[in-house]
């Protein structure tokens, strides 16, 4: 039986010398599955996908993520899998704003030789590949800095970057959160579409319940983390 | 590595102001550094390729020093003078090969003036051994005939046959008329030295005592000017004094041996020294201001290396996003660190090979200048051995420093996770 991507056992998590933030009991991410985790403002959202992604280090439970219990590994070994296997979107897309569109979408590939390899070819010829596929192709338009890029050609970077090299899991933090409506659905219809095509989970968390409808499943942070609205 | 490296670079790019601002202070804290260390190298060098060959200098009793001084430098005044006989008495010892007498006292327009033998110009040596080379005309020959060093006939004009009037004493004025009875003619002058003969006119050891003639008071007598000339070259003018003697021995292993007997000469007072030891005692007094001067360069890259920290420190919290993203992508935190060790590490570099073009630009074209007017060689020696040892002091030293602010990234790397509130 295949490992789920994310499997989340009696995890608590607490700032140092704070309260505690996180106590989720259980929570699991299938492979391929698209997931909306919605939440209010400070409900743990941003601390957990930051346990996930093996940033954050948790107190106590099981984060298991492709099979790979996080707690067990070293901060190294975290970061590798980080690298290796998770593809993430910022809300307001967090582009390096001093890397060329080029440069922005390839930039995972320099910290995972995994990904690197799972590129046939040049990485740039990947990066045009992609944004391509997102619709971006003037040539000129991909040498630029990303600052010089409108908001939507900037969520299309960003989506070339998480799935680049093939993640198996993509996390998106916010990602549509200054969005008019029809821009956001149009995004997350775009992202979908490229996890689906290479096969990735998607963890899409978001306070805005209405997108619910977009994905496959929807959980909300109250339900699964039980310190709740008070974090 | 290499991808960090390429991160780093544009990181810097992307703060272009104040990265060339920082760039700036380092380049100029680099360029003191070096050209404070360039003027006291050319001043050695300068010092040290004055006078070769000559094995000992005579003079009346003085400190080493000031006997170096004011014998090779022209710098100050004997304190007093040698006779003629005990001159000759030394060069008639079996151990001298020969002995080369110089008489100083007088000026030409700032110049001074140096009377000697026509001997001077075989044994005199500088440099590397470098005998000195008459660039046009010939030597004196005739009691009223001078040579003049290249620097003297450049500042004042003064080609073969130009006449010239020399003064009593070093003041550029003229005092009490002066030797303006008894004007001399230019017969050569010697090629470029870099050393202080380039500055001093040269006459006969009979020509300074035919101008002092009617001056045995020390000062002027009002029927000197009655004695015409055709008189002054009827006269003895054997000098009854001389200001010091260079010596070359017949053999270098006597050269102690000879000095102590010198210095203890039974008859007159004298003083013996040897140049390349008077040097090493002058660079002992000197060494003190060196090390002060050299203290203060450092300090000045010292404080362009803080202005490498602070720019790093105070661009860290508008960068915190910058690091999540990279963190977000696979950097650990090892990466952020290397990231901005290598943005300092690079602004060291860059600034130090600005600092090193930009003191060999002045050089190439102050060089000459500073030559011309202070005898100290800077120019033409190009990029060398310091230069690269201040590139890789500078540069260790500013990845050294990268470490601080690196180490702050990194610690805020591992707190902030994936999305940082700014």
């Amino acid at each position: 039986m295949t490992d789920p991507a994310i499997q989340i056992e009696g995890l608590r998590f607490a700032w140092k010398g704070g309260a505690p933030v996180l106590d989720v009991p259980s929570f699991t991410l299938a492979r391929g599955e698209r997931l909306f985790l919605r939440g209010a403002s400070g409900s743990g959202k941003s601390t957990l996908l930051g346990v996930i992604a093996g940033v954050l280090q948790a107190e106590a439970g099981r984060v298991r993520v492709l099979g790979e219990d996080l707690t067990a590994l070293s901060g190294a070994a975290r970061d590798r899998m980080r690298a290796d296997h998770l593809g993430v979107i910022f809300q307001m897309f967090n582009l390096v704003p001093y890397l060329s569109v080029i440069g922005n979408v390839t930039l995972p590939l320099k910290f995972s030789a995994r990904r690197r390899q799972a590129v046939a070819g040049p990485p740039e010829d990947e990066a045009r590949r992609l944004l391509g596929r997102l619709g971006l192709t003037d040539a000129s338009l991909l040498e630029r800095r990303v600052s010089d890029l409108s908001v939507g050609q900037q969520q299309r970077v960003a989506a070339a970057r998480a799935v680049i090299g093939g993640p198996e899991i993509v996390i998106a933090d916010e990602p549509t959160s200054a969005l008019d409506s029809d821009a956001r659905d149009r995004f997350i219809t775009l992202l979908s579409e490229e996890t689906a095509r290479t096969g990735a989970a998607l963890l899409f968390v978001s306070h805005d319940a209405s997108l619910a409808s977009l994905f496959d499943r929807a959980v909300d942070m109250a339900e699964i983390n039980r310190q709740g609205a008070s974090a | 590595m290499t991808a960090i490296l390429s991160l780093a670079w544009k990181s810097l790019m992307n703060r272009k102001g104040s990265v060339i601002l920082t760039l700036v202070a380092v380049a100029l804290s680099v360029g003191l550094f070096l050209g404070v260390e360039k003027a006291r190298t050319g001043a050695r060098e300068g010092f040290g390729s004055t006078i070769s060959g000559t094995d000992l200098i005579v003079g009346a009793p003085t400190g080493s020093v000031n006997l170096l001084l004011y014998s090779v430098f022209r710098m100050g005044n004997a304190t007093a003078e040698i006779s003629w006989p005990t001159y000759q008495q030394i060069a008639a010892r079996p151990d001298v090969d020969w002995a080369v007498p110089i008489s100083l006292g007088d000026s030409h327009r700032g110049f001074r003036v140096m009377g000697t033998q026509a001997a001077y110009f075989d044994h005199y040596k500088h440099g590397r051994g470098q005998a000195l080379e008459l660039a046009k005309g010939e030597r004196f020959d005739d009691l009223f005939d001078a040579v003049i060093g290249a620097d003297v006939a450049r500042d004042l004009g003064y080609d073969i046959g130009s006449p010239l009037v020399l003064s009593h004493g070093l003041g550029a004025a003229n005092l009490d008329g002066g030797h303006g009875n008894r004007p001399f003619r230019v017969t050569g002058i010697l090629a470029p030295t870099g050393t202080p003969v380039d500055r001093t006119v040269h006459v006969s050891l009979e020509a300074i005592t035919a101008i002092h003639v009617g001056w045995e008071t020390g000062a002027k007598n009002p029927l000197a000017d009655t004695i015409d000339e055709q008189m002054i070259r009827s006269f003895d003018l054997t000098p009854k004094s001389v200001t010091a003697i260079f010596l070359g021995l017949e053999r270098k292993g006597t050269i102690l041996t000879t000095r102590r007997a010198i210095n203890t000469n039974k008859g007159e007072p004298l003083m013996a020294i040897i140049p390349g030891e008077a040097l090493a005692e002058l660079w002992t007094v000197t060494a003190l201001a060196e090390r002060a001067l050299m203290a203060v360069s450092v300090f000045v890259i010292a404080v362009g290396l803080v202005s490498i920290l602070t720019s790093i420190l105070t661009s860290l919290n508008e960068r915190r996003r910058e690091m999540s993203i990279l963190r977000a992508v696979g950097a650990r935190p090892g990466h952020i660190f290397s990231l901005l060790v290598l943005e300092a590490g690079l602004v060291g570099f860059l600034g130090a090979v600005a600092g090193i073009a930009l003191i060999h630009a002045i050089l190439l074209f102050a060089g000459p200048v500073v030559a011309a007017r202070y005898g100290v060689s800077l120019a033409g020696t190009g990029p060398g051995l310091t230069d690269l040892y201040t590139l890789l002091a500078v540069t260790s030293a500013a990845l050294l420093i990268g470490m601080a602010p690196a180490w702050a990234a990194f610690r805020r790397s591992l707190a902030d996770g994936l999305s940082v509130k700014v």
